[in-house]
């Protein structure tokens, strides 16, 4: 932002107010009309019309206001979803890339594939429960797995700086490896980068990765390494293959989430040791496919949307659903597992464990009739024993997430703003 | 989570909420404010609101350390900060207030050096490992945090640390209560007094309030529980029709205060003869400078502070907002040119702004109960 800012932005909101204006008396007076009904208290409609007005604010074509990029635009909330719409799928803009889910759906050859890629530069590299290497890897095998694809082959980038130790490289190689191992995936590519010291923090890492979408039984298991460990084979998947997307959610669908939230965002912040707290938690990073194919094979085509709910946490992934379906989300406070030390942990920073990122646990939106086989499928596999039903997709409000809290009052949960936590992947 | 979940137990709230609303006499309005911007926060991220009666109505005060801090204070922190080989260190609310040309985190991505600390001593530990650099830290806060900058200087004077100074932006809360109580435009019934502050300050400072303006006083916890209950303690009072002040906060707040604290400040800080207050204007003996004896960790001695006085944006309502005045919805750019991400006045950047916390939680949960007025309340 800029000297003026104001002046532009107040500038900007008179010119939306004019032409909203007509149509705002029109509505004040359909307002005063509403006989019969019980009248509303006083004041409350015109803060009707503020909310309404609002709603119309957070619709609006978003723009970056800053003149350069700030820690905020890496976040994972609104500052990175204006940037991303903003510039680039602006610049990019094809009906691929336009879903904005965490994979791409291609159609090659008459193959249904997913393709992906993410960028890590988590600080501290080593950390409780893992590495960047691991990190890179599990992450790139989730953002395939959530749009229901079977993992296949990995590329690795490495931008490493100057003077970085060759046993940490060893270290992150051997864990990436392993991780791959465990997710059924193969590293076949890759690229090397070295930068002057101080152009980069040690090592940061790039992981890209294509996955196959079952087109239905009879296509899975027939290529691909990642197949036998993933369990998909035979899951039973509708002809037509899957279609998954936050934009399928519909009222009454149940809304899932894996397990505990929030464990590999405080062990980050935990593991920086600027905070001097102390607190027996480890990372969660852990590959989802598995675990997406025990719940595709129980609840099936029941199945609406899948999300890894890393950077901007479980409340982002909820504002997703509420925004990309016009649909309401209402969640409630006493359902959503937290363990007590990453509770305690957040409370005692101020921060939100919703909006704390996980680097293994996934949001499912289920259709209300497979949410009980969903929910079993989810406890019967060993990388979701704490998965819950955390609440629902509800009509409306539109666009708008709302949270049962425990004290057992009713907010909203909105996308995040500024960055309590950066560079947590 | 013991010590927590006690305190925002449903079942204690709903027994707590019948009892409020049997204390309201038909056909009368109540309007408590609750000082502290902790509560504010409180009272919408567990949606307190739900609980109490329509004629109940809660008043959000100026007890929000970032929302009071002028534009030019700002500014001028800018100005510090900009200065050659300074770090200045800052508590992660600062850190996207706006001043007339962006906030620190826009500075930070123009390449100014401006690190979020999480206490005062931090700011120290970065002070000794780049011997080389200035750094400044901007203190902001009422009486709650005025203790560990006056601690983190009485440090860096032992350790004779020379690169280390505090740019001192605190200022105290009793002056800003008697200015609202002073306004014309509000008559508020009570005050859900600051937990926070009265930890250090303790309960006596508030008994003008009681004695010379007949209003009810109640010193509150920063659980929702606590809240409800000393919403129900000023029921009680104006039930009665007495006016006292009452510490329901006891676990932690001492009657006196806590001494040590107090005689911190003491000695590193004395009060300025007056200080601009964001919204509310001028108040005499409002805000606390670096004591002369520890000048050479005065910033506003050490470096040139332009001290520009810089007028809020006219369309910016916050002033009304803070004295409670308006309600947050009720100002003009509320929720479309003011929002969290882009932020024009103080109140909607802090957590515990009064605008920040309606427009993250609360924004829905009027509408809701007003349409289920009249029985679906718990």
């Amino acid at each position: 932002m800029t000297a003026g800012w104001v002046d532009r932005a107040l500038t900007e909101h008179q010119a939306s107010e004019h032409e909203y204006q007509a149509s705002e008396h029109a509505h004040e007076h359909r307002a005063g009309e509403r006989a019969g009904a019980p009248q509303p208290a006083p004041g409350t409609v015109r803060e009707e019309l503020v909310l309404e007005r609002i709603d119309r604010a957070r619709r609006a074509r978003p723009r970056v206001r800053e003149d350069r990029i700030t820690m905020s635009h890496g976040a994972g909330g609104k500052a990175t979803q204006t940037l991303i719409e903003a510039i680039f799928l602006n610049a990019f803009r094809n009906p691929l890339l336009e879903p904005l889910e965490d994979a791409a759906r291609l159609e090659v050859a008459g193959a249904r594939l997913a393709l992906t890629t993410d960028s890590y530069v988590v600080s501290p590299l080593f950390f409780p429960g893992g590495n960047i290497g691991d990190l890179a890897v599990n992450g790139t095998v989730n953002d395939l797995a959530m749009a229901g694809a079977t993992p296949l082959y990995l590329s690795a980038g490495f931008i490493l700086e100057e003077g970085f130790p060759v046993e940490d490289l060893t270290a992150i190689t051997a864990s990436m490896a392993e991780a791959a191992r465990v997710a059924g995936v193969q590293i076949v590519t890759g690229d090397t980068k070295v930068v002057e010291k101080g152009k980069a923090d040690g090592c940061y890492l790039n992981t890209a990765g294509i996955g196959l979408i079952a087109a239905g039984p009879a296509g899975v298991g027939s290529a691909g390494p990642g197949l036998a460990g993933s369990g998909l084979a035979g899951s039973g998947l509708a002809g037509g293959g899957l279609n998954l997307g936050v934009a399928h959610a519909r009222p009454g669908d149940a809304i899932l989430v894996s397990g505990p939230i929030g464990d590999h965002g405080i062990t980050i912040l935990l593991a920086r040791g600027e905070l001097d707290i102390e607190a027996d938690i480890t990372s969660d990073t852990a590959p989802l496919n598995g675990l997406v194919a025990a719940l595709l094979a129980a609840a099936g085509p029941g199945v609406r949307a899948l999300r890894d709910a890393t950077r901007g946490g479980v409340a982002t992934i909820l504002n997703e659903i509420a925004r990309a379906a016009d649909v309401g989300v209402l969640v409630s406070e006493d359902a959503i597992p937290v363990r007590a030390e990453v509770r305690g942990a957040a409370e005692l920073l101020g921060i939100d464990p919703l909006y704390v990122a996980c680097e293994g646990r996934m949001v499912a939106v289920v259709d209300a009739a497979s949410a009980g086989a969903a929910l079993a499928a989810l406890r019967a596999h060993p990388a979701g024993p704490q998965a819950a039903v955390i609440g629902q997709v509800t009509a409306g409000p539109p666009g708008i997430v709302q949270l049962k809290t425990a004290f057992g009052g009713t907010r909203i949960v909105d996308l995040l703003v500024g960055d309590p936590l950066p560079r947590i992947c | 989570m013991r010590f927590v979940d006690e305190f925002r137990d449903g079942e204690k709230a709903r027994a707590l909420a019948a009892k409020i609303s049997a204390l309201c006499e038909p056909g009368r309005q109540y309007k408590l404010m609750e000082v502290c911007g902790g509560h504010t926060h409180t009272i919408y991220k567990h949606g307190l609101e739900d609980y109490l009666p329509e004629q109940i109505t809660l008043v959000h005060g100026p007890g929000c350390p970032v929302c009071v801090i002028p534009m030019g204070r700002v500014d001028d922190a800018m100005a510090l900060a900009a200065e050659p080989d300074v770090i200045m260190t800052s508590f992660g609310d600062m850190m996207r207030v706006p001043g007339s040309n962006g906030s620190f985190f826009d500075a930070k991505a123009r390449g100014t050096d401006i690190r979020m600390v999480y206490s005062p001593l931090d700011s120290l530990k970065i002070a000794r490992k780049n011997p080389d650099k200035r750094v400044v830290f901007m203190a902001i806060g009422f009486e709650t945090t005025a203790p560990s900058t006056a601690v983190t200087m009485l440090r860096a004077a032992a350790e004779g640390l020379a690169n280390f100074s505090v740019f001192c932006n605190h200022v105290t809360i009793i002056p800003a209560i008697k200015a609202i109580l002073d306004s014309p435009d509000l008559r508020l019934d009570g005050f859900i007094g600051p937990g926070h502050v009265s930890t250090v300050i303790g309960c006596r400072p508030y008994e003008f309030i009681a004695r010379d303006y007949g209003k009810p006083v109640v010193v509150a916890g920063f659980e929702p529980l606590d809240i409800l209950q000393s919403i129900y303690l000023l029921m009680l009072q104006l039930s009665a029709g007495r006016a006292d002040v009452e510490n329901q906060y006891s676990r932690v707040v001492p009657w006196d205060g806590n001494a040590v604290a107090l005689r911190a400040i003491g000695q590193t800080m004395e009060l300025r003869p007056y200080f601009e207050w964001r919204g509310l204007g001028f108040i005499t003996h409002s805000a606390l400078k670096v004591r002369p004896d520890f000048a050479a960790f005065d910033a506003e001695v050490l470096f040139r502070v332009p001290g520009v006085r810089v007028a809020d944006p006219k369309a910016c309502q916050c002033g009304e907002v803070l004295k409670g005045v308006l309600k947050p919805w009720e100002c003009k750019v509320f929720g479309t040119a003011c929002t969290p991400e882009t932020p024009i006045g103080t109140c909607m950047v802090s957590p515990e702004g009064a605008c920040a916390a309606y427009y993250n939680y609360g924004r829905l949960t009027r509408t809701r109960v007003a349409a289920a007025a009249g029985g679906a309340r718990p």
